[in-house]
């Protein structure tokens, strides 16, 4: 349904995605995630035909975003990272409007609005003006803004960025809901969010394409460290030699004095083994940790960023 | 069409929901209203006493003397009003970061541009509408020739849209009301004057200058002239405006 290749985007000298790859199937929820700054802003601006990319293409349904432009924005539905609400308007009069840029005809309209009012529940709030409704109702009309003419393919740049945690979940509902009969493609940098809503990730940074695998796989991955770092305070020969007899290590490597780099086989668990023959030899244990990969880098600063998110 | 006129529906929409308009129709009939006042009593002080010298104010003339000055000083009040119109245009869409829904819609930027220009045009035809009070008022007491009155208003008009097609094109270089507000008021004011140079330049350039003066067009349609040469001048220039406008919100999309 979607297929991006080698697309890259410069603003001036600086390359905000460079060369990224990827296909999404109809009815999947994929979930962009990246730190901030990575480029997932970008590339779902040029997918709903916002910009254009400055090199590589991008076809949705079979439509070119540069050259047919006008057909993809009739099967998408994009929530920027900003929500584009005109806070001097009533919420159902605003929706009357994308309603009718989106091409539904004037009876139509009003079928279509009450409809997605009912979806993301604002039938408290259609009469009130946009400006004064609180951050994740303002959110939620940016849902609807997105939602209005049922498009087949849904954009959402971070939809649930600066709402409380009660915000949060209810949108993470509307989105589990509307997954079911739209193809979703969302972004963010809070990785509990893709966890609960998506099947598949690709990971953006830098501009690149980190990893494009499905949930479970990435989850394996990234929970069991594969490599582990050990500093002692004592050094000598014998160490190196013990640690590669223990069983399931695969290679052990001194990259500074009492600084060991053991690599070991998937799943291994040997945490407890290496520290209890540190310490049966007293060498000094100072510091055993798992050591992470450029891609588990990534995920160790979303991780952190999720004890701030609530489950 | 139907989509320019959705987006001049909307932009409509917000002038009159927003204090802007009204504070600014205010001013335009007020100082309108003054302006009108002291002119006809001008007049009035100049017909009595030519009527006492002369006996029936022979040569005085209501369309000379009122009509046009009253449509000379609207000019100008124009010439600072339509800036605080149009400058919210493109540059409050993109402040508020609103310009993507319009982008990620499935409609032209030609036609949003268009919408935001009739938009603007309708909201200052309306005030020129609710200023036409004191047209109304002369043709009820008075008796001044019409055709130069319809003529003047059609001048007045066709400025106006040359003005607003100025000013959108401000309001798309920037995402600062403000800013947008005083470069459409400088290029207006300076297209305005720019005749004044053609005494210094030579005969050429001088002419070329005249010919691009803004009043130099005006001035004959407030005397009943309509000629090709000016609506041509004017509707270029308006085609002019809105084609830089749609070129460099084109070219800001690829930066």
């Amino acid at each position: 349904m979607i297929e991006v290749e080698q697309l890259s985007k410069s603003y001036g000298p600086r390359e905000a995605i460079k060369d990224l790859s990827f296909q999404i199937e109809k009815g999947e929820v994929v979930g962009f995630l990246g730190p901030n700054g990575a480029g997932k802003s970008t590339t779902m601006n040029i997918l709903s035909c916002i910009m254009p990319a400055s090199s590589g293409s991008a076809k949705i349904c079979g439509y070119d975003v540069f050259e047919q432009a006008l057909e993809i924005r009739k099967l998408i539905g994009y929530l920027p990272e900003t929500p584009p609400l005109y806070s001097d308007m009533v919420v159902y009069d605003y929706l009357i409007f994308a309603a009718k840029l989106r091409n539904i005809p004037s009876k139509k309209a009003k079928l279509a609005v009450d409809q997605v009012i009912e979806r993301c529940s604002l039938q408290e709030v259609d009469e009130r003006i946009i400006g004064r409704l609180s951050k994740g109702y303002q959110q939620r009309v940016g849902i609807a803004q997105a939602l209005v003419h049922d498009p087949d393919i849904l954009i959402l740049d971070e939809p649930t960025i600066g709402l409380d945690p009660i915000q949060i979940i209810e949108i993470r509902k509307l989105i589990q809901e509307l997954s079911a009969s739209h193809t979703i493609i969302l972004s963010s940098h809070i990785l509990p969010e893709i966890t609960q809503i998506c099947k598949r990730v690709i990971i953006i940074s830098d501009g690149q394409i980190a990893a494009v695998d499905s949930l479970d796989a990435l989850t394996t991955r990234l929970r069991k460290g594969e490599r582990l770092l050990l500093k002692l305070r004592q050094n000598n020969n014998e160490i190196i030699n013990k640690l590669r007899k223990l069983k399931k290590v695969t290679t052990v490597t001194e990259d500074q004095p009492a600084q060991f780099t053991i690599d070991c086989e998937p799943n291994a668990d040997i945490q407890d083994e290496i520290a209890q023959l540190t310490l049966d030899n007293k060498w000094g244990l100072v510091e055993l940790k798992p050591v992470s990969m450029t891609l588990e880098d990534i995920f160790l600063k979303l991780t952190l960023e999720e004890s701030e998110a609530p489950k | 069409m139907k989509n320019t006129w959705i987006v001049a529906k909307k932009d409509l929409h917000s002038f009159f929901s927003s204090p802007v308009f009204y504070s600014l129709t205010s001013v335009f009939l007020i100082l309108n209203g003054f302006i009108f006042f002291n002119i006809l009593n001008f007049f009035s002080l100049q017909s009595f006493q030519a009527q006492q010298l002369r006996g029936g104010g022979i040569g005085l003339n209501l369309n000379e003397m009122v009509i046009e000055p009253s449509f000379h000083n609207m000019a100008i009040i124009l010439l600072l009003i339509i800036p605080l119109v149009t400058m919210r245009s493109f540059a409050e869409e993109k402040k508020s970061k609103t310009f993507a829904l319009l982008l990620s819609s499935p409609i032209h930027l030609r036609e949003i541009i268009v919408g935001k220009f009739l938009a603007c045009m309708i909201v200052i035809a309306l005030m020129i509408l609710l200023s036409a009070y004191s047209t109304v008022y002369l043709l009820v007491v008075g008796n001044p020739e019409i055709g130069p009155i319809i003529t003047g208003y059609l001048g007045i008009l066709l400025m106006t849209g040359c003005y607003v097609s100025m000013g959108l094109f401000a309001s798309s270089l920037t995402d600062n009301q403000i800013i947008a507000a005083v470069i459409s008021f400088g290029l207006a004011l300076f297209i305005w004057i720019i005749g004044w140079g053609a005494q210094a330049s030579g005969p050429g350039l001088g002419q070329l200058l005249e010919y691009l003066s803004l009043i130099t067009h005006l001035e004959h349609f407030l005397k009943g002239l309509v000629s090709s040469s000016d609506l041509v001048y004017y509707f270029s220039f308006i085609l002019f405006g809105l084609f830089l406008t749609h070129r460099v919100l084109e070219s800001s999309r690829w930066r």
